[in-house]
Parts: C-alpha cells; sequence; structure tokens
C-alpha cells in the first residue's frame, strides 16, 4: 500500500495529548521556537525538571538530526512536500513523553540507518555509554554535527528502545521515522 | 593576553577566559547547529594560553544542555587543558550540574574518565 503522508500525520495528531506539531522546512530559526514552545509547555504542565532535561535534550538531537541531514528530494518529487521537509510530533501519552520524528530518505541509506538503529538498541545502558565514549574520544567531529552521536545520545537520555519504521514512497524515496519515548510516571 | 568574552544566546554559552586570572568558564546552553564554529576562538585562545599559562588555572564549566555536537568540542576544550597540565601546571576542572541532573552528572564523568587533570563534581542545589 502506498504511504500516505497526511493519514499518518493526522493518526499521530490524535495520539495523546499533543505538545507540539510541525511539519514542514525544517530551519535554524524553526528549531529555536519549536524548543521555545516544548520548553514552555512542559514547564506548565509540571513534568519534573528532570523529565523536561530529557525530552529537550532529545528533541534537540532529534531536530538537529533532521537539519543536518534530510535528503534533498528531486524537484518533481511532490510539491506537497517543501524543500527540506521533516516533521515533528511531541506528545503526552500514558505516563509517556512521545516524540516522534519524520523525514523522507533515499532508500539507498535505509540498511545503513537500520543496522545503525539495531546495533544501538542491542546495547546494555553500560555498552551504550562505552560505545558513545569510544565515539566521542576518537571520531573526528564533521561539519554536520556530531560524527554519529546523536542517535546513542537519544537512546541513553530516553533510557528506551529507539523504535523506527520505513515506509515504501517511491522507488527510490522511504519515509523514515524515529519514535522516542521518555517515561516520565 | 586579552581576555575572550562572549555573551550567552538561547543557543550558546556565556564565555569567560581570563589569562591573568588562570580562570575559564564556560556556563548556560550549548546546543548550536555549528558547534564547530562557535568553538573555534575558544580552542585558539587556549592554544596561545598554553604557551605561558597562570600558576594555577581554575575551569568551571556550568551546562544547563549541550548537544552531542558540543560535546566533541568540550572534549577538545578539555584535551588542551590537559597539556597544560601534562606540562606540570596546576589545572582544576569544576564541572556544575543542577540538582538531581543525573544525565549532567554523568556526562562530566565521561569526561573525567577521558582526560586526565582532576575533576570537581559539584551539585548546585537551590
Amino acid at each position: 500500500m502506498h504511504f500516505n503522508f497526511d493519514e499518518y500525520y493526522n493518526d499521530l495528531n490524535n495520539d495523546g495529548e499533543v505538545i507540539l506539531a510541525y511539519q514542514g522546512t525544517i530551519t535554524a530559526d524553526g528549531i529555536n521556537g519549536m524548543l521555545e514552545t516544548v520548553e514552555a509547555k512542559l514547564d506548565g504542565m509540571g513534568i519534573d525538571p528532570k523529565i523536561k532535561k530529557k525530552v529537550y535534550n532529545v528533541l534537540v538531537e532529534g531536530l538537529q538530526n533532521l537539519y543536518h541531514h534530510i535528503d534533498e528530494v528531486p524537484e518533481d518529487f511532490n510539491p506537497r512536500f517543501a524543500h527540506k521537509f521533516g516533521m515533528v510530533v511531541v506528545r503526552k501519552k500514558e505516563g509517556n513523553i512521545k516524540i516522534t520524528l519524520g523525514n523522507f530518505i533515499n532508500v539507498k541509506k535505509k540498511s545503513y540507518l537500520k543496522d545503525k538503529i539495531d546495533k544501538i538498541n542491542s546495547l546494555s545502558e553500560e555498552e551504550l555509554k562505552d560505545m558513545y565514549k569510544f565515539i566521542l574520544n576518537h571520531q573526528k567531529l564533521s561539519v554536520k554535527g556530531g560524527g554519529g552521536l546523536g542517535l546513542l545520545d537519544m537512546a541513553r537520555k530516553s533510557g528506551n528502545k529507539l523504535e523506527y519504521s520505513f515506509y515504501d514512497y517511491t522507488p527510490d524515496f522511504n519515509f523514515y521515522s524515529l519514535d522516542v519515548s521518555i517515561n516520565y510516571a | 593576553m586579552e581576555p575572550l568574552i562572549i555573551e550567552g544566546t538561547a543557543k550558546t554559552p556565556t564565555v569567560n577566559f581570563n589569562a591573568s586570572e588562570g580562570l575559564i568558564e564556560i556556563k548556560g546552553r550549548s546546543i548550536p547547529e555549528n558547534s564547530i564554529e562557535f568553538y573555534k576562538p575558544l580552542v585558539d585562545w587556549l592554544d596561545e594560553y598554553a604557551k605561558s599559562p597562570a600558576p594555577h588555572t581554575t575551569v568551571n564549566i556550568q551546562l544547563e544542555y549541550f548537544n552531542t555536537s558540543s560535546s566533541k568540542c568540550i572534549l577538545d576544550v578539555f584535551k588542551k587543558l590537559e597539556a597544560i597540565y601534562k606540562n606540570k601546571n596546576d589545572v582544576k576542572i569544576n564541572w556544575y550540574y543542577e540538582e538531581d541532573d543525573e544525565d549532567m552528572l554523568e556526562a562530566g564523568e565521561d569526561y573525567e574518565s577521558i582526560i586526565r587533570v582532576p575533576f570537581n563534581m559539584i551539585e548546585i542545589v537551590d
């Protein structure tokens, strides 16, 4: 079945109490605004500062990952989707703050990304820490970001496994979504 | 040597590097999209400072948030300080974290295990 973005986005917006929902171009200024919104709303909800920080950290990494790594889709891809198109929905549901991030990726990147997340999900808390420190100390930073520390950090801070999906969209592009949950109850 | 003073913003920390006082301070939030650009003047300043450092260098790091891109740059800052320490100068790193912020304490411990300079972990209690 063909992936329908609007249905998908709509479902997310009806999944718990929505704190932030955005779809469109991911820019540095846009990220600032989203972080401010989420921070203010979490304050208003009386969420424990410790949990608020975790959510904030995961959101920073998730949004900056989008900012740095979103694939340029071909111009004739679908006029429905803006340049550097990304999506994020943050919601409160059943004792969790759930962050879902999504973007189109070239199918060539799918196996690399899938293997990376599977590897992270296979590690214990202690192993995650060791891997983080190893990469921190041995891998060079690129202009694009933390040299692959983002996903690891999201796993460490959330204390949960990273959930992901790849939806077929065209022969060349998949829609990739990443779900990170932070327990607050 | 001229001090390096940078005012903080929503995404970048306040910086206060003072050679004559032997004081190195980074405080606030460090979540810029391009951290290399922000940290380059800090690392360059420390390269210069390392040539004739104060007999005692006090380093105060008090971050509320930092992103993974900053984490490597912060390690670069610590590596410069480690070189100063190895040259038989006194260097102390004070790593501040807010009450109950175990993630920030753990981040400090990650650095402490990589960098061979004495760390003090200091909890800020309201």
